[in-house]
């Protein structure tokens, strides 16, 4: 990022101040993972939606590729979502798709799939995604959530030191006043 | 010296920054002691905006003490003079800053040929607000360059406190101008959408510009508190229909006047599906804007109403009724704030204690406490409405 300031500061004139020492980032850790985890989806879904065969191979289930590539617009969706400032919807959407993928392998383990294995192993990496995921939808959520119920009253500040039913139409009479002063 | 500085998306840092420099005979560097953070700041924070880069300085409400005076403002400016820094900077001198149209100023965006080419015509220079409107470092630093300073400033008395008269470079103006273009009658209901500083200051500038029912509509119940104490109706639109209440509270005939103070980010949620599409499609790069609020108010405005929006949008809005506009025969009047336009009529009203805009702040901070500030604002934590920061 400092590379980036440094290649825009280009665009300053020369009085305008430029970067010395960044600042630390102040970036969340869940919006930080969330930010890997967009990533993940994005690269996962287009190469479900490029390669579906390969994945059906190697999980023995040929002749399911529209629905891999169902599930890659899916990691798509779900990846540009985590990448938004909409995380939270993003990440909980993948822990929803996780839920799919595992009931889909789990379909697909049964002892008559020759790749039986291969689904078994997808099936734990998928089982350890669906932890991490669940586990940073819960942090996106804690983070950036408004703690319901708690909020302050602000009943007391109207801004009027005169009261709000005596400042009423008071602007208006100025200028009317000041008008009718101008006149005279 | 320190800075708020963007780095991208969700990511501004308080950063150490050169101090700037006199550049023009007409600038002038100011000492800042207070500056704030715009809702409008958020839409830079999520990247809404276009045309931003690594390194800029972010903030367009600030005031302090000058500390350096070009040749060219010493006419109107002196050291040590205490001064509120409009957020549009203007010349003074071309057509439109002769009209009074400050925020459309000829000369001051100094990118115009980019501007020009995005816009048709370009907008005035902007503090902080991307290179579309000039690229001028922002205020949310301990020193700040004042382009075309004999003009773009507001001269403020010693002895009143900056939270009170620092909003005369935006929020409060800003509120002051949706209520001044509504024309708003005695006999009017003005609808103000959107209970962040700027419908705030827009509810209160209703009331003092003599309406006689001003509704407030909002999700938030400390937002919605404080608009209630200004004197307005509240609408919660988490737990209400706005089109049915805004019909109860008008015997069927909808607002005269509607104030859009929510902008490019509507609020999203299932119980607005059109927010969900307006979403993805600003997701996909579709469209930049969110415009419920615009729809809700097109729809529910009386026949011949005033559709007022100081609320800032970014570009393309889509689906948007015009049909509706045109057969009920409604105006829409918008455009970012001629800030010294009205000035003088806010600043006497402030002196003479009629308001203080004041009542806005909730949280006050150091400048290195800016980035994460940005967040509680956002994510409206801690009651948050409005945040003042001290460099």
């Amino acid at each position: 990022m400092k590379l980036f300031s440094r290649m825009s500061d280009i665009a300053r004139s020369p009085g305008d101040p430029v970067v010395i020492t960044p600042g630390p980032s102040v970036k969340p850790a869940a919006d930080q993972m969330a930010r890997g985890l967009g990533w993940f989806s994005l690269a996962l879904g287009a190469f479900e939606l490029a390669a579906p065969r390969t994945i059906t191979r190697f999980l023995g289930m040929e002749g399911h590729e529209n629905l891999i590539r169902a599930y890659g617009a899916r990691e798509i969706a779900a990846g540009m979502t985590s990448l938004s400032t909409e995380k939270e919807l993003g990440l909980w959407s993948r822990v929803f798709g996780d839920a799919l993928d595992i009931a889909t392998l789990m379909a697909a383990c049964r002892y008559s799939n020759p790749k039986r294995e291969n689904v078994a192993l997808a099936l734990a990496v998928v089982v350890g995604i669906t932890l991490l995921d669940l586990g940073s939808a819960n942090a996106q959520t804690m983070t950036h959530s408004r703690r319901k119920g708690r909020h302050r009253d602000y009943s007391d500040r109207s801004g009027f030191p005169g009261g709000a039913i005596m400042a009423r139409g008071k602007a208006l009479e100025r200028q009317r006043s000041e008008t009718t002063g101008a006149i005279r | 010296m320190r800075a708020l500085v963007w780095h991208g998306k969700e990511d501004i840092r308080c950063d150490e920054v050169t101090d700037p420099e006199i550049e023009d005979p007409r600038d002038a560097i100011i000492r800042v002691t207070s500056c704030a953070i715009c809702g409008s700041d958020l839409h830079l924070y999520h990247n809404f905006i276009p045309a931003m880069m690594p390194g800029d300085i972010v903030g367009h409400e600030m005031m302090g003490e000058v500390v350096e005076v070009g040749s060219g403002a010493a006419g109107s400016l002196k050291k040590g003079d205490r001064i509120v820094v409009p957020f549009t900077i203007f010349c003074g001198e071309c057509i439109q800053c002769q009209r009074g149209n400050y925020s459309v100023c000829q000369r001051s965006n100094r990118k115009k040929e980019f501007a020009d080419k995005v816009y048709g015509h370009s907008t005035a220079g902007l503090f902080g607000y991307s290179h579309l409107t000039g690229g001028y470092p922002g205020g949310q630093a301990e020193y700040l360059r004042v382009p075309f300073a004999d003009k773009t400033h507001i001269k403020v008395p010693d002895g009143i406190p900056d939270e009170t008269l620092l909003f005369l470079g935006d929020i409060f103006p800003t509120g002051w101008q949706a209520a001044v273009q509504c024309d708003i009658q005695p006999t009017d209901t003005v609808a103000v959408w959107g209970c962040g500083p700027v419908g705030q200051m827009a509810i209160r500038s209703a009331i003092l510009l003599g309406a006689k029912q001003v509704i407030a509509i909002d999700r938030l119940p400390e937002r919605l508190s404080m608009a209630e104490a200004g004197g307005a109706i509240p609408i919660n639109f988490a737990e209400e229909s706005v089109i049915e209440r805004l019909n109860d509270l008008t015997n069927g005939q909808g607002p005269e006047k509607c104030i859009d103070a929510v902008g490019t980010e509507s609020h999203v949620s299932f119980k607005h599906p059109d927010t969900i599409v307006d979403r993805v499609m600003q997701m996909n790069m579709l469209s930049s804007d969110r415009p419920h609020v615009l729809r809700e108010m097109i729809y529910v405005c009386q026949p011949g109403g005033i559709l007022s929006i100081p609320g800032v949008y970014g570009g393309i809005v889509n689906q948007f009724p015009f049909g509706l506009v045109m057969n009920k025969g409604l105006t829409i009047r918008t455009g970012q704030t001629h800030v010294n336009r009205w000035t003088d009529e806010l600043l006497r009203m402030i002196e003479d204690k009629l308001i203080d805009p004041s009542f806005v702040v909730t949280h006050t901070a150091d400048l290195a406490d800016g980035p994460d500030l940005y967040r509680i604002f956002r994510d409206k934590q801690d009651s948050c409405i409005k945040v003042v920061l001290k460099p």
